[in-house]
Parts: structure tokens; C-alpha cells; sequence
């Protein structure tokens, strides 16, 4: 390696030994993980970090999962949703408690992320656990002097009401200005329920979605076949591609 | 080079607490066991898990280009090029290579069995790379880019591959046709994929814009820049 490439090489993305500060329970199946992070630099709402587990034996696993908090707070929180009989969000939400130390690297990604100066109003849909990500920014929106200015609109399907993560946020969100949210349940509701109760589909994107002609910014987030739909139905819907921003969840454990 | 920084900083300030830096000494996280892979060693690379599934990622919308208006096209530095429409690219000799693969999110994906096109075959029949033609830029319907050196996508080592596990190459995995570099992270194996671009100059891509390795070697784990 010639010294050039060493002086231009970027400045490496070190692990780092976060502090569990607390944690919470969202859902029954989604807990939420407030770090500590030493010398933290900050990160743009829909960015991830990557965490490492190190076993006493040298074995190691690693995963990526989305930062929930605001890029205004002061702590680093991931919601982990618990995949059974998987290897890395059993422990996640079961073992780790207040005190352990979590070996993390980042922020990562830079482009499904979005920041209040940024113009056109917001579309954002959600599936399952990909809400994570869109509550960054939803609370990036909240806490920003320029946030409450772009309307937003969300669209978040989730199972059942008991699976709804950041419920009682979401419905505090959605009686503020400009903000407005919109639940379907696809596997159970109950009686009283007014929301959706089935998959998104066209018709429904038809009455949440920004018509393609304002210019709206999409953000999807979910299982892939939920972004595969979502992305395509807006695209027949006349939205830009390039306004169009997926990122999927794998099934990864 | 990384070693080299940690000794210096454990030197320069002896008192330093080493849970907040890393040490050449790995963190421990209690009570983590971990479900073992069943995976040869040798076939994982390190911070990758094996998954039997499939997993889809990409930026945007899966773009949907007809066969009849679908063309893949080799450009040289100076301007010549080298076009394929599909039924051209289907005539050709094919390869039905079965690799590894993995992917920077974490997943490793074994014996996967592709068919296509070798890169080596399209390059020599667009009358081969100049001499300082030493990298491309692969690019893709959707405005998707990335960077290769020639030398990672020469020698049987990248293809053009239109088909996966016996069957049509599906659309949300890169179809009609994606590129297939399977000892690099799978970003590199640019999905829906219309050209190669040659160059005398390393341009970086798509993902090597924001924050992603310029190279990707997964045996040297070069997920993210400055990674060694």
C-alpha cells in the first residue's frame, strides 16, 4: 500500500463497546435497546449499525439493525424484533439487561435516510418491525424547527394491534399538525377497530399516498414482499423511482 | 496498519479504558453462546451467518425492463461498443457456475447454481480490454452502479447471469440479468444489469459513494470504508 492510499484512506468505522443504559418492551415481540455510546458521532435517521456478540470461545456473530431514536437524542436506541429460533434477537431482547456492555459499529448506510430541510412532504410505509427506521425520522421530524413544516403521511401494517410497535407515540404524532397515520391489521383486529384490515394494496396506497404529482419522498421499510409491492405500486402510481427509497428485512435472526 | 494504531494507542496512554476502545482483545458479551454453524470454516467468511433462504435487498424499485427492448453493452474508454440484444446474449455459450455467496447485511448463501454468460467471453468478443483499461463500472436499469478492477471480473471469475436454479432469473433478484461476482460482496453483483462500462480510472459506484468498501472482499471482511 503506497503512503498515498494511506493518507486518503477514510477513517475506519471502530467497534465500540456501547453501554445498555435500559430496556423495554414495545410489543410482545419487540423489545427497545437504549445505548450509551462512547464518542458517538451522531447518525441520520433510517441509517443502521452493525452489532457484534464475541462468546467466550472466540465465536462470533454479527447483524445489522436499523437506530430508532432521534438523531437529537442523546442515547442510540434500536427496537429489536424477536425472530424464534434465531441466533441474534433471542438474546437481544432476552438476555441482554441494564448494564451489559454491546459491541457496535457506525452509523451505516447513506441513502434511505431523510432530514427535515429536506423539501417535498413524506410518505412513509411501514411493515412490521421496518418501522424502526421511519420513527427515526418521524422523531427527527418531531424534534427539528424545520421538521413539523413537511407533512407527513404514514401507512403501517402490522399483524395484530398488540404488534403495533410505538403505538402510543404514533397516535401522539398523528394529533400534531401535519401528521397523519394510518394503521392495517392483517391477521387480527379487534371489533371495534377502524383502521384497515387486510394486506396494502393499491386501493389503499390510492387513499394514504401523496399524489405522485406533489413530489412526495417514499420511504418503505418491511418484509420483502410487502417493499416489492409497496415500491411497484407506487412507481404505477406515477412516483418517481429515484423518490421511491426501500429497505427490506431479511429473515435474518 | 490496524494493529500497528491499537499497539500505539495502548502505549501512549496505558490507562485508557479498554472497554471503549478495541483492544487486540475481543469484547465478551455475557451470556452469548451463540447456535453454531454447521458450516465448513473455510466456507464462512468471518461475521457471516449461512442462511438456506434468499434474502432480497436493494435501494429502490425493482425495475421492469420487456426482453424486446433489453440490450447489454460493453463501452471502451474511447467510445467504441460492443451491444447484445437478448436473443443475441442467449445464443452465446453459456457457463452454469455453482458458487458461494455473500452479502455485506451478514448472510453467506452456499452452492448457489447460476447460468450465464462469462464476462471473459463478452469482453473478447467486444474485441478485448485495452492495456490500461483496468477497470469497469457495471450499470444497471434504475441508475444502479458499481466499480470493479478488470482483474475481478476476468480469469472465469464474473458472468452475466440470467438464469438460478434452473429457472428464469427472477426480477427482484436482479432479472432478466444481473452480474455475478461471486467472490466479491453480492453489491458488486449488480442486479439488472445493461452494460459494463471500461476504464482507465477508478470511478466509485453506487454504494461506494455512501459509505460501502471500495473492493468488498469478503475474506478480508471490506464491508464498510477504511476497512482494511
Amino acid at each position: 500500500m503506497s503512503s498515498t492510499q494511506v493518507n486518503e484512506a477514510p477513517a475506519r468505522l471502530e467497534w465500540r463497546v456501547a453501554t445498555v443504559t435500559s430496556v423495554r418492551d414495545e410489543t410482545p415481540h419487540a423489545r427497545t435497546i437504549v445505548l450509551d455510546v462512547p464518542e458517538w458521532r451522531g447518525h441520520r435517521a433510517g441509517q443502521h449499525l452493525d452489532i457484534r456478540l464475541v462468546a467466550e470461545d472466540g465465536y462470533e456473530a454479527q447483524r445489522s439493525y436499523s437506530i430508532a431514536s432521534s438523531p437529537e437524542s442523546a442515547s442510540v436506541e434500536l427496537t429489536v424484533e424477536r425472530i424464534e429460533n434465531a441466533e441474534v434477537s433471542p438474546y437481544l431482547c432476552d438476555v441482554l439487561r441494564a448494564g451489559d456492555g454491546l459491541e457496535i459499529r457506525g452509523p451505516i448506510g447513506g441513502y434511505f435516510v431523510w432530514h427535515a430541510t429536506l423539501e417535498g412532504p413524506l410518505l412513509l410505509v411501514a411493515g412490521g418491525s421496518g418501522i424502526v427506521p421511519l420513527m427515526s425520522m418521524l422523531r427527527h421530524r418531531s424534534r427539528t424547527a424545520a421538521g413539523p413544516h413537511t407533512p407527513v403521511r404514514l401507512l403501517y401494517s402490522a399483524r395484530s394491534l398488540a404488534d403495533i410497535i410505538y403505538k402510543q407515540e404514533l397516535d401522539a404524532v398523528a394529533g400534531t399538525p401535519n401528521s397523519d397515520i394510518a394503521f392495517t391489521l392483517t391477521r387480527s383486529a379487534p371489533s371495534d377497530w377502524n383502521g384497515y384490515r387486510r394486506r396494502i394494496d393499491r386501493a389503499m396506497l390510492d387513499e394514504i399516498a401523496w399524489p405522485a404529482a406533489d413530489g412526495a419522498r417514499a420511504f418503505v421499510c418491511g418484509p420483502t414482499p410487502l417493499v416489492e409491492s409497496v415500491a411497484s405500486l407506487l412507481v404505477d402510481l406515477g412516483y418517481a423511482p429515484e423518490r421511491v427509497k426501500t429497505e427490506r428485512f431479511g429473515p435474518t435472526g | 496498519m490496524g494493529s500497528l494504531i491499537y499497539i500505539c494507542a495502548g502505549i501512549s496512554d496505558p490507562i485508557a479504558d479498554s472497554s471503549v476502545t478495541m483492544a487486540d482483545r475481543p469484547f465478551i458479551a455475557r451470556g452469548f453462546h451463540g447456535r453454531r454453524s454447521t458450516a465448513a470454516a473455510d466456507r464462512l467468511p468471518p461475521g457471516q451467518y449461512e442462511t438456506r433462504d434468499f434474502p432480497v435487498l436493494s435501494a429502490g424499485p425493482t425495475p421492469r425492463t420487456p426482453l424486446e427492448s433489453w440490450d447489454f453493452t460493453i463501452e471502451h474508454a474511447d467510445g467504441r461498443s460492443t451491444r447484445w440484444s437478448w436473443d443475441e446474449l442467449m445464443a452465446l455459450p453459456r457457463d452454469t457456475p455453482t458458487v458461494d455467496i455473500h452479502c455485506v447485511t451478514k448472510w453467506s448463501k452456499f452452492d448457489t447454481a447460476w447460468e450465464g454468460v462469462s464476462i471473459d467471453q463478452l469482453l473478447q468478443l467486444a474485441g478485448g480490454a485495452a492495456a490500461d483499461e483496468s477497470f469497469v463500472v457495471a450499470f444497471s436499469d434504475g441508475g444502479y452502479t458499481t466499480n470493479l478492477p478488470l482483474a475481478d471480473v476476468t480469469n472465469g471469475k464474473a458472468w452475466i447471469a440470467f438464469g438460478y436454479a434452473g429457472q428464469p432469473l427472477p426480477s427482484e433478484h436482479g432479472g432478466p440479468a444481473r452480474l455475478l461476482v461471486p467472490h466479491l460482496y453480492f453489491w458488486k453483483s449488480a442486479k439488472w444489469v445493461r452494460g459494463l462500462r471500461l476504464a482507465l480510472r477508478d470511478q466509485p459506484g453506487f454504494w461506494e459513494q455512501l459509505g460501502y468498501h471500495n473492493r468488498g472482499d469478503p475474506w478480508r471482511e471490506q464491508r464498510y470504508q477504511g476497512d482494511p
